[in-house]
């Protein structure tokens, strides 16, 4: 199946982040095309999760831009970025610890939810309609991610891996154009790393959805972006291909004798 | 409107005024005691024990407990601090240990347990009905002092409470701030492990914390009860720690003064001037609502650390 | 071999998230159900009736409030006795104003009044949390004992200072006041209480729900997929309220009789809050379970020293009590944070299996 890569669905522009005297991120400008499945690669404490976090609004650069869908802003709140379509999920999952896995992916319909309070009251009608359809799209998602054994599992329960594909699934369930990864493989065996690997490919292949991806294994890197850029200490040190990146002097001295491949 | 009249009463009749702020700074100081008995705790083990307010109240109806058994004065001071140790020895290995890994609202709700627990204890131990203080046999001063024409009046047992307690918290800032040992206790409150691998005895920490406890909630109990009887309404006042606590955040010790002199000057103002307007008697929540609107601004408290949430 | 769920396979969505999806229990349910209804009225006695299941059950409807705001919500309140106050308040100063209107409209109505206050009291919530909040839910508290207390217009200028309740009729029964028989008051309360939390069920099981505890576990990723933190607390702070707000109003109306402001003190405030912690966090089964325990521990302390024979004196029922009480709390956070519902559910999957436990 062909991947239509589209126009330029995020633009970052000189964006630069800083927490009291540290600088995080320095004038840090690329772009991400619609459909594309997009890499950033770097050395650890690089600012790679601080960017992610500048494009879901839960950090405020002091300086620069980010384009979403034509819409220039400074300063999103989270919940807006939600709302735009970004969704993310995190380094050490940010799952809700009290709820089953069910519950959790459901709570990322919330925002295609609105039957009212009077309705939700009395439960029969138009808020259990409600309620079954998104079920429905909810056990899909399910189905997709394997994980139909461990629905009712409160997720504190469960094992770090199918914890992160609960948290890929709450992610889904927002059915965004835009998803951001923070290391989905970390702490992965081989084949639970196989696992996610297809499942990010289907996501990007099926639901047409943009992805951006931090990972730290490059042999996943490479076979999965089309295009990824390096960040180095805040500084953005290359931009291109995995196979213009993997002979890149500049990269290579920054990971200074890191393994490249698995 | 009336609500404005107050200010004029204030520069009208300054003496009063003085006197006003006087009784608040008296109520302030011994606030901040309290609070501090709190911040010890929750410097040492990282919790709220909502129980201190009820320890203060122990270690008072114990020390005159022990003098109506026929024990002297100066003997029963240090078997109070003694029952004051084991019962803080007691709390943190039963209850706080056990709860080591839960998220703070449950230690929070079981040091709620815990004090109602101490309450029907202390009570069955002791009778409900109220205790007076034994500040004669402490030789604590109960005469008063005037000034200007017997129009400001200073009780010598407010004074002596709140020279005690000022030292008492000079002490504990430089004892906390200065000594070794009091910052192998800082060093514990932030990091268990890492204070382990450079040598705290975590064992000597804690005797020193259920030490100090034990000493403060008696003075506490001491000063607090020769203002007014010894009794569980006691333990009502300790929630005032609370308002305090929130101005001056949870960790802090200065702020522990500054809140506590806040609130009670605030307190008793508020109360002499408008509470008549009103209908009386404001004390009982206007802490709360100075502590309120503290917050909004700062929603760590005056002193208190910022709380950055990382993802 | 009774309790098996072995051949009750669900084929429709709509029929998993059916409340009582085993068959067992929806048949216990119903006989719960009917027996209160029913046999209840007829064969209990007064005493039964006005010291145990009413208080019983006005204390569950405030217990699953709480439950909302804190155990669903995550938002901890020590002011639950100042909202039920306000309820109760409001509603003498409603049918003061309208005594020609239905006595149990009136008191569903006043729960608003509650939900309002609630609302104000949320609002700080969006910046402070945890126990700073729980310090503001105090303000809540000794600002309406103080007012209810001090401000004579709430208790219509009474000598006394307490409010007395008049008779009042539906459909020509006496609902409230002296000759209100506890049968009546029973049935009225347990058709407002049970209506009440079937309502807070189906809430807690949508959306809402979700929503709340989304925020109470991790409020930033909450934001994150696109719940709004303020606008969620403030729900649950006025849902939670109006509950706490009828059942301010039930416990004058249809328990007391007359009260002073005093009874809706900081103690009642701790002690619908141990119920929550008793019953479980997070459960609106759990609210009656922590209150049915909550309302015998007293009972119980007072009653089974005379029938072993032992002498003991009021007072020290009452040092008892506490002392029960706050060690118990103590235990059930120590070992069962969840609470008597989660060992409810516990007992059900050995029960499944039983006789045969292995």
């Amino acid at each position: 199946m062909e991947r239509k890569i589209g126009e330029k669905l995020l633009g970052v522009e000189h964006i630069s982040l800083s927490f009291g005297g540290v600088k995080a991120l320095t004038d840090i400008s690329f772009d991400i095309r619609e459909k594309e499945v997009f890499a950033i690669i770097g050395p650890n404490g690089a600012g790679k999760t601080s960017m992610l976090n500048v494009i879901n609004g839960f950090y405020h650069p002091q300086q620069g831009e980010i384009h979403f869908k034509g819409l220039h802003r400074k300063q999103m709140r989270p919940h807006e970025a939600a709302v735009q379509g970004i969704a993310r999920t995190f380094q050490n999952v940010a799952l809700f610890k009290g709820m089953s896995t069910l519950n959790n992916i459901m709570a990322g319909r919330n925002l295609k939810m609105k039957t009212n309070l009077f309705w939700q009251a009395l439960y029969y009608g138009p808020a259990r309609k409600e309620e079954m359809k998104n079920r429905e799209y909810v056990e899909d998602i399910i189905d997709f991610l394997e994980i139909q054994a461990i629905r009712r599992t409160p997720v504190g329960k469960l094992p770090y891996g199918l914890q992160k594909r609960v948290e890929l699934g709450r992610a889904l369930a927002m059915d965004p154009e835009l998803l951001l990864l923070d290391e989905p493989m970390a702490g992965m065996n081989i084949e639970e790393k196989q696992d996610m690997c297809r499942f990010i490919l289907d996501i990007n292949e099926q639901y047409g959805t943009t992805i951006v991806l931090i990972e730290h294994d490059m042999g996943v890197v490479m076979d999965l972006s089309e295009r990824l850029i390096v960040l180095d200490y805040g500084q953005k040190i290359a931009e291109g291909t995995p196979d213009e990146i993997r002979g890149n002097q500049a990269v290579i001295d920054a990971y200074l004798g890191v393994a490249h491949t698995n | 409107m009336i609500f404005i009249q107050p200010f004029f009463d204030m520069v009208d009749d300054p003496v009063l005024f003085l006197q006003v702020i006087w009784e608040g700074f008296v109520t302030g100081i011994l606030y901040s005691l309290i609070a501090f008995g709190f911040v010890l705790i929750f410097k040492a083990s990282g919790v709220f024990n909502f129980a201190q307010g009820i320890m203060v109240v122990f270690a008072a109806l114990t020390l005159v407990g022990l003098h109506e058994a026929g024990v002297s004065a100066f003997v029963a001071l240090p078997a109070t601090i003694l029952v004051m140790y084991v019962l803080a020895f007691s709390v943190e290995r039963l209850v706080l240990r056990s709860l080591v890994n839960q998220p703070d609202i449950i230690l929070f709700m079981a040091t709620i347990g815990l004090t109602f627990f101490l309450i029907g204890f202390g009570e069955f131990i002791f009778g409900g009905e109220p205790k007076m203080m034994i500040t004669e046999e402490l030789l604590l001063p109960y005469d008063s002092i005037t000034f200007f024409d017997d129009m400001l009046i200073l009780q010598e047992i407010d004074i002596a409470a709140s020279i005690i307690a000022a030292l008492s918290l000079v002490f504990l800032a430089l004892f906390l701030g200065k000594t070794k040992i009091g910052i192998a206790l800082r060093a514990v409150a932030d990091d268990h492990q890492a204070a382990l691998s450079v040598g705290v005895s975590l064992n000597t920490i804690w005797v020193v914390v259920w030490f100090l406890s034990g000493v403060i909630a008696l003075i506490t109990g001491i000063m607090w009860g020769a203002k007014s009887d010894v009794s569980f309404a006691l333990s009502i006042i300790a929630l005032k720690a609370l308002p305090v606590l929130i101005l001056g955040g949870f960790t802090s010790v200065r702020g522990a003064i500054v809140g506590g002199l806040i609130i009670g000057i605030g307190e008793k103002i508020g109360e002499f001037y408008w509470g008549g307007l009103v209908g009386g008697s404001i004390e009982g929540w206007l802490a709360y609502m100075i502590a309120l609107f503290f917050l909004f601004f700062r929603p760590q408290g005056l002193f208190g650390e910022k709380i950055i949430e990382r993802v | 071999m009774f309790y098996r769920e072995a051949g009750q396979f669900k084929t429709t969505y709509i029929a998993d998230q059916e409340l009582f999806p085993v068959k067992q229990d929806r048949w216990g349910i119903l006989l719960i159900i009917g027996f209160s209804f029913i046999v209840i009225p007829l064969i209990a006695n007064d005493y039964w009736l006005q010291a145990i299941l009413i208080p019983f059950l006005i204390f569950s409807l405030a217990a699953i409030g709480l439950n909302i705001l804190t155990g669903y919500a995550g938002q901890l309140s020590l002011g639950t006795g100042g909202f039920m106050a306000v309820g109760a308040y409001s509603c003498y100063k409603l049918i003061t104003i309208f005594p020609e209107t239905n006595v149990i409209l009136l008191i569903l109505v006043s729960g608003f009044f509650s939900a309002g206050i609630g609302l104000i009291f949320g609002i700080p919530s969006l910046k402070i949390k945890g126990f700073y909040l729980a310090v503001a839910t105090l303000a809540a508290q000794f600002f309406f004992e103080w007012l209810f207390g001090r401000v004579k217009w709430f208790y219509n200028y009474n000598d006394s200072g307490a409010i007395e309740v008049p008779v009042r009729n539906f459909f020509n029964i006496a609902v409230t006041g002296p000759i209100a028989t506890a049968q009546t008051r029973y049935v009225v309360v347990l058709c407002i209480v049970t209506i009440l939390a079937l309502i807070a069920v189906n809430i807690v099981r949508g959306r809402i729900g979700r929503a709340w505890m989304a925020i109470r576990d991790m409020d930033i990723a909450a934001e994150l997929i696109g719940i709004r933190p303020l606008t969620t607390k403030l729900i649950a702070f006025a849902i939670s309220s109006y509950y706490a707000g009828v059942a301010g109003a039930l416990f004058v109306f249809t328990y007391l009789g007359s009260a002073e402001v005093e009874v809706f003190d900081i103690n009642i405030s701790f002690e619908i809050l141990f119920m929550i912690i008793i019953g479980g966090l997070g459960s609106i089964s759990g609210a009656f379970l922590g209150a049915a325990f909550i309302v015998l521990i007293p009972i119980l302390i007072t009653n089974l020293p005379r029938m072993l024979g032992i002498p003991i004196n009021a007072a020290t029922v009452e040092h008892f009590n506490f002392m029960i009480l706050g060690a118990l709390i103590v235990l059930f956070l120590i070992f069962e944070p969840h609470g008597l519902a989660r060992i409810w559910s516990i007992m059900r999957e050995k029960l499944r299996v039983w006789p045969f436990p292995y």
